[in-house]
């Protein structure tokens, strides 16, 4: 049997860089009863080589057994979970903590990543290429933008929680702390609702086509549509009625 | 459309149905890419980008927060683009009949991800003994399968969206009886007004948002003018 690892042992650059490959089909066998928790195991398992027997040894065994467990977070920032997990594994903490880390980590993470990305980012960088097809641009240069734009926040973010989980450990909940966490959604949000006025009438004027001016009537009804679906707020989708209201249009200019 | 011609549009649909959740989820399957690279795949790349455009602004309704249920836009990006890449420019119906079918794709699509997700939850079942022992093979070949079938899923949604709905659209723009300027208005009030919602339910919260709104909107009612 192999020694264990020394407490700080650090994992071989492509170890890691293994772990961040994989941090990408994280959701790979995501499902309803374990959510994460098979691809926290996935992601984790070629570090957890490291463990005394390598990958034949009971310690890797129980170790990936454990980590595949139920586990939820938001994909993004689960790699702060999966770095600091695998630190304690490599560590040898004793399981028991491990699990109680394992539960107490989830929520926030969830929470958080939820927040700044899929609230906060995901829609700021739609309104960004939205406001560039309405200024006139090509399809290379909207969806260029839309995806270079995105990504290089998505791809810093798995890089920094995973850096972040491997060097604290289960010090790690302090990072959770780190000003773009916490003020990001804010500054974020903020700088949307201003592209968001910038992009809706040139992206629409767009679409309605040259030539063609945004008349008063669409102005209005739009206007009184967004007020009524805000009053509703969360009782209605939005999609579902446009949906419904598109197949009735559909069939009146069919059958007329 | 034959299953020749549909092939490489489900081909298409695959890997980008793959992102939405599975691998890698960099977004190529957000509609206003998806619905992009459909059309460029039939030649009329513009046409893809507006429809993709519309769907892009609808799509802003169903953000994939934790695990809430929600349409598919991947392949039904794929299938609206096309579609509506396919039809002779300038004719009235195609925008919104193109933009029906992609919506319906999308809500099918929605509901085969909860199903493949189920599938997998049963195929976890049956594997959890080993699992549980910790075997690195019985964790590799769920988690493999897993992706593999949500790429099947998301090519075999699109082929068969394309397969119903490239008939049905071209049948319905054929026929279609409203003019163009009402056609288009009534798509566009539409996305408006579910962007313009969706908006309201993600950013109400932050302060002077109505401001910040109204500042953009000052400025984009300038630049208008100005063209």
């Amino acid at each position: 049997m192999t020694a264990p690892p020394a407490p700080g042992f650090s994992l071989p650059f492509r170890v890691k860089l293994a772990m961040y490959v994989r941090l990408f089909a994280l959701q790979g066998s995501w499902n309803y009863e374990t959510l994460l928790g098979t691809g926290v195991g996935f992601v984790m398992e070629p570090a957890l080589r490291y463990l005394p027997g390598g990958v034949d040894g009971p310690e890797y065994r129980a170790a990936l057994a454990r980590e595949s467990r139920y586990f939820n977070a938001h994909p993004y920032l689960a790699g702060v979970a999966v770095g600091a997990l695998t630190r304690a594994e490599l560590d040898g903490v004793d399981p028991v903590r491990i699990e109680r880390f394992r539960t107490a980590l989830a929520g926030p993470l969830g929470s958080v990543g939820d927040r700044l990305v899929w609230a906060s980012w995901l829609p700021f960088c739609s309104l960004v290429a939205l406001c560039v097809y309405g200024a006139g641009g090509s399809p290379v240069q909207v969806v260029g933008t839309f995806l270079l734009l995105y990504n290089v926040g998505h791809f810093l973010l798995r890089a920094w929680a995973l850096r972040i989980g491997l060097s604290r450990g289960l010090n790690v909940a302090s990072a959770l702390g780190n000003p773009v966490l916490r003020q990001g959604p804010h500054y974020i949000g903020s700088a949307a609702a201003v592209v968001a006025g910038l992009a809706l009438p040139l992206a629409l004027q767009r679409v309605v086509g040259p030539g063609r001016v945004l008349a008063g009537g669409i102005i209005i009804a739009a206007l009184l549509g967004i007020l009524l679906l805000a009053r509703l707020h969360e009782r209605a989708e939005g999609w579902r009625i446009a949906l419904g209201v598109l197949a009735i249009f559909v069939l009146y200019s069919v059958l007329t | 459309m034959s299953l020749a011609q549909a092939l490489p549009i489900a081909l298409l649909g695959a890997l980008l149905g793959l992102d939405v959740v599975s691998f890698p989820q960099a977004m190529i399957s957000r509609p206003i890419v998806a619905a992009t690279l459909a059309g460029a795949f039939i030649g009329y790349p513009q046409a893809g980008l507006l429809i993709g455009v519309v769907l892009e602004l609808i799509a802003l309704d169903t953000l994939p927060f934790g695990a809430s249920r929600y349409p598919e836009w991947g392949s039904a990006g794929v299938v609206g683009g096309a579609l509506f890449a396919a039809q002779p420019p300038g004719m009235p119906g195609a925008l919104p009949a193109s933009l029906l079918a992609a919506l319906l794709t999308a809500s099918v699509s929605g509901w085969s991800m909860v199903t493949l997700r189920r599938i997998i939850a049963g195929r976890l079942e049956r594997t959890r003994d080993s699992i549980e022992a910790g075997s690195r093979d019985a964790l590799f070949s769920l988690h493999l399968s897993g992706m593999t079938m949500d790429m099947l899923r998301a090519g075999l949604v699109t082929m068969v969206g394309m397969i119903i709905f490239s008939p049905l659209v071209r049948a319905i723009v054929a026929i279609w009886g409203s003019e163009s300027a009402p056609s288009r208005a009534v798509v566009v009030v539409i996305a408006a007004i579910v962007a313009g919602g969706a908006l309201w339910k993600v950013f109400h919260s932050i302060r002077r948002v109505v401001w910040l709104f109204l500042a953009g909107l000052l400025a984009s009612t300038i630049l208008l003018a100005m063209t």
